[in-house]
């Protein structure tokens, strides 16, 4: 019964389990300090993702191959998607400020204690809990297929549940749509509106485009006006603080524009 | 490799996303460590199952994966309302009710 389950499943010989728990087991502990040691949030979400993958894994080793696939398909696909989603909408560089917002704010280091006092405590949980048997029952587990196991159970002794999960799903649904959706407190501006308002800016045209050398033709290089001095108009800004560094800083003073003014004068 | 060791990564994991959830101010940051912590507790629960040779355990790990992903939808879109108004995403600028 048990032999269609995935190459790590539960008839893979003890060595190799051991082996591939370990390393998982190494693998998702540091991928989990690196979530909360890292500045930038989309290095926490790959992170993240290192972690649910690895326990898929283990969810497959432990005789739940229908968990490991929705693990996979609803966590690293869906929620992890949505976390880059958002990500990308709030801005892709948002880190920790280091901004003190209010004074009187705990230490980390507090929290840090506050932290390693949990873990002992759960530690200590574990060791006086009463753990009938070390050795897992996985035959006995699935005994009839995992699949038709779950399903029994979901459909008749967890149905109450099931379709309570189905009213939050619908309750999520429409609170998302809720709190995402902005009423429009100004009319739609028309194309006469937006002509109108390039006319009264009084730059009409489109903004130059950046500059082409002989040596560097990329969207990251600004076009030098007639006075040889850097266009900031000519880069993206989102382009320009990746270059330059600086948060909304103009490459106008940086080393690129003395590069490419050396460049262009030799 | 016992049942417990799993349990063991459970509590590693959960320590480590309740760290995350206390130490770090970027919401989302924060909420990716709650996450972690729920998968800590389905790791728990399928090793549990597995312990006690029946099912139920994975069927608890199951709508722990559904209620999070209703968890993430509408805590995803409070991030985007309270961003919208304060231009930023770190818990400690959302303090308008303190005042």
């Amino acid at each position: 019964m048990s032999h269609y389950y995935i190459a790590a499943g539960t008839n893979a010989d003890v060595i190799t389990r051991e082996t591939v728990f370990w390393i998982l087991f190494v693998v998702a502990s540091f991928a989990a300090l690196g979530m909360i040691l890292v500045r930038r949030a989309v290095h926490c979400a790959l992170m993240l993702a290192v972690v649910m993958l690895s326990l898929a894994t283990l969810y497959a080793m432990q005789g739940a191959p229908f968990l490991a696939f929705v693990q996979i398909i609803v966590y690293t696909g869906a929620v992890l998607m949505l976390f880059l989603f958002v990500l990308m909408l709030i801005g892709i560089s948002s880190s920790d400020s280091l901004k003190e917002t209010f004074k009187g704010r705990v230490p980390a280091w507090v929290f840090a204690l506050v932290t390693a006092g949990f873990a002992i405590l759960l530690f200590m949980g574990i060791g006086h809990a009463a753990i009938t048997s070390a050795v897992p029952q996985t035959d006995a587990l699935n005994g009839s297929g995992n699949l038709p196991g779950l399903a029994q159970l979901i459909f008749t002794t967890y149905v109450f549940p099931f379709e309570v999960t189905g009213a939050l799903l619908i309750t999520a649904a429409v609170g998302a749509m809720v709190l995402a959706h902005r009423e429009r407190t100004e009319p739609k501006p028309t194309q006469r509106d937006l002509a109108a308002r390039r006319i009264a800016s009084g730059h009409v045209a489109p903004d130059p485009s950046p500059g082409v050398y002989a040596l560097h033709d990329a969207v990251d290089r600004p076009a030098l006006l007639p006075d040889g001095s850097a266009s900031p108009e000519s880069v993206s800004t989102a382009i320009a603080q990746r270059v330059v560094g600086g948060l909304g800083e103009q490459p106008e003073e940086g080393q690129l524009v003395l590069e490419i003014k050396k460049e262009v004068e030799s | 490799m016992s049942p417990l060791d799993y349990v063991t990564l459970a509590v590693i994991l959960f320590v480590i996303g309740a760290a995350g959830v206390l130490i770090r101010r970027n919401a989302i940051i924060i909420f990716m460590c709650i996450e972690l912590m729920l998968n800590a507790c389905n790791l728990a629960f399928v090793a549990f199952a597995s312990m006690h040779g029946n099912l139920n355990g994975q069927v608890i790990a199951f709508f722990v994966m559904v209620v999070a992903a209703a968890e993430v939808v509408v805590g995803l879109a409070i991030l985007m309302a309270v961003f919208r108004a304060r231009k930023s995403a770190s818990v400690d600028d959302a303090n308008l009710l303190k005042y």
